[in-house]
């Protein structure tokens, strides 16, 4: 499964650069990023193309950060299938916590990262793959 | 100036007098104080074994000082001087590291407590005929309940209202035509500002007086708001450790306090040395109380800071006056009126988990009240990603402080490292609130 990190910064100028000038210096990728205000702090997510050396580069740097298992969902850049995406799941009552995406410029395929709950049991990988997406292991990720 | 008096022959007795009656006191105290383990103990190494023992107010000073801590460590009997049965009262106020400081009283000691508070507002000229709404909160602080003895033994109307709900204040005080206040000088002022939202006016009231106690303000705030609500404002100090309320109130002259000497002994200390000041001179305030049984508290520092006025008052009163009260020798804040230290904000910080060792107690004004502001670092190792985990973090951390000082802190989370990082505790204090 992909890896997202979530990072614990406070909400001002330079904090963010900050993490990028870390993620530079240890030559890492970042594959797609979201941002969540929560006024005086925030968090920051990232994907990238080595998520448990990222972690420990940062850190070393004192960041409070969590690395976590997202699901990353690629379908053909195409209207209609992030809709059917959430059909499928809200068919089975699978509330959707965190999402962001890109779209990959090559090969046109839009990318999703999925943070999912209430799930009861449902394996939401297996219930993606049987309705027409692909769940992405790191490796097919990284080599995007 | 028309001057009322509630017991002119002790108001207005000679010094001599004053001192027969204050040596008189004393020994009674003693006498109650010598059944408690810590008096005897501590009055013992300074040869005094029976009250018989006290001569003069000299030997008063062979006595060493008390302090908030003995009170502490004595939680919740240990200073206690009669039997749990003669005791009719409780109350409380919160310790510096969350251990409460307890105060008993037995119906005598309530009595004359009552019978200061009396002094105090008849000495402001108010009478039998005034409308009374205190608003201090009630409870275990004693601002509440302890006005509301005096202003009832006075045989005001009292309107027991209590703290908060600045509409009700309002309603309450144009309905029933209140005419005298007993209230905290911050929320006076916010009153004022609120009063718009409400459509009242000053001029729609009837009040004609305020006592204004439970935090310091200056002059220049004390003639704003005269001027505000077109009333007299009068200064009332007292601390519950001497009994509360009552320890020292304003005369119509309104040029600082008298300090009620049959009730306590008055003295003015360095507080870095213990030395007796002369007075006139700026020091720590140490207080007797003379009449109170139940827990006796011999020259208890109060950590304020104040001045013994050297000239008589006009009104006719010998009892000495002492100065507003000009600051504090240790670091406690007064927030909303509440006492609040660093150390009980700084103990309920370090029992939650996922806080770093860093954090800042910051202070400021809104709308005319207090804000707290607690900022604090988030602990690195235990951050899981998770929003609702910082989400609760923030609620846990407003939930405990409530329960420890009783106040609303606004929460602020912070990056590790990111605080500054100071030895003394005194710097984690930024305190940016309008002086009153």
């Amino acid at each position: 499964m992909a890896k997202q990190l979530t990072i614990f910064l406070e909400n001002r100028p330079g904090r963010i650069k900050s993490i990028c000038d870390v993620l530079q210096v240890n030559n890492l990728n970042i594959w797609a990023f979201a941002i969540q205000d929560r006024g005086e702090f925030g968090l920051v997510k990232l994907v990238v193309d080595k998520p448990a050396q990222a972690q420990v580069a940062l850190v070393e740097c004192g960041v409070a950060c969590a690395l976590k298992e997202v699901l990353a969902i690629t379908a053909p850049d195409k209207p209609g299938n992030l809709d059917r995406l959430t059909s499928t799941l809200s068919q089975k009552n699978v509330n959707i916590k965190d999402a962001y995406g890109f779209v990959s410029t090559g090969d046109k395929q839009g990318v999703c990262f999925l943070e999912v709950q209430n799930v009861n049991g449902v394996d939401v990988a297996k219930l993606i793959s049987e309705n027409g997406f692909r769940v992405l292991s790191d490796e097919e990720l990284y080599a995007l | 100036m028309d001057v009322s008096f509630w017991n002119r022959e002790i108001e207005t007795a000679d010094r001599s007098s004053l001192e027969a009656l204050q040596i008189q006191r004393l020994k009674e105290v003693v006498s109650y104080a010598l059944k408690t383990s810590f008096y005897q103990k501590r009055l013992s190494k300074v040869g005094i074994g029976s009250p018989e023992d006290i001569k003069s107010l000299n030997d008063l000073k062979k006595i060493p000082f008390s302090v908030k801590d003995d009170l502490r460590q004595n939680y919740p009997k240990g200073m206690l001087a009669v039997d749990m049965e003669k005791v009719v009262r409780v109350h409380s106020s919160s310790g510096t590291t969350g251990i409460p400081t307890v105060i008993y009283y037995t119906r005598e000691d309530v009595g004359r407590w009552t019978d200061l508070l009396s002094r105090g507002i008849i000495a402001t000229g108010a009478t039998a005929k005034d409308i009374f709404q205190n608003m201090m909160s009630y409870g275990l602080f004693t601002g509440g309940l302890g006005m509301h003895y005096g202003a009832e033994r006075v045989g005001m109307t009292v309107i027991p209202v209590g703290g908060g709900n600045t509409q009700r204040q309002l309603q309450i005080m144009r309905d029933f035509r209140t005419t005298v206040l007993h209230i905290t000088p911050s929320y006076l002022l916010h009153i004022h500002q609120c009063m718009p939202e409400y459509n009242i006016k000053p001029r729609d009231l009837f009040l004609k007086k305020a006592y204004l106690g439970a935090e310091p303000y200056s002059e220049p705030t004390r003639l704003k708001l005269q001027e505000l609500y077109g009333i007299d404002i009068y200064n009332s100090y007292g601390l519950s450790e001497m009994n509360g309320p009552g320890v020292a109130f304003e005369c119509v002259y309104k040029n600082d306090l008298h300090v009620w000497e049959d009730g306590y002994i008055v003295e003015i200390i360095n507080p870095t040395t213990g030395e007796i000041l002369p007075d006139g001179e700026k020091g720590e305030v140490v207080l007797t109380n003379l009449i109170r049984h139940a827990l006796p508290l011999i020259r208890y520092r109060t950590r304020d800071l104040a001045f013994i006025h050297t000239e008589p008052c006009p009104c006719g009163r010998t009892h000495r006056r002492i100065s507003r009260i000009l600051g504090r020798t240790d670091d406690m804040l007064i927030i909303n009126g509440v006492n609040v230290f660093p150390s009980q904000i700084e103990e309920v910080l370090m029992s939650i988990p996922e806080v770093g060792t860093n954090y800042m107690i910051h202070l400021a004004t809104r709308e005319g009240l207090d804000r707290l502001t607690v900022k604090v670092e988030l602990y690195q190792k235990l951050f899981t990603g998770d929003l609702s985990q910082l989400d609760s973090l923030k609620g846990r951390i407003k939930d405990k402080l409530r329960a420890s000082i009783t106040i609303n802190a606004h929460i602020e989370l912070h990056e590790p490292g990111f605080l500054p990082a100071f030895e003394g505790k005194g710097k984690r204090v930024v305190d940016e609130r309008q002086k009153l």
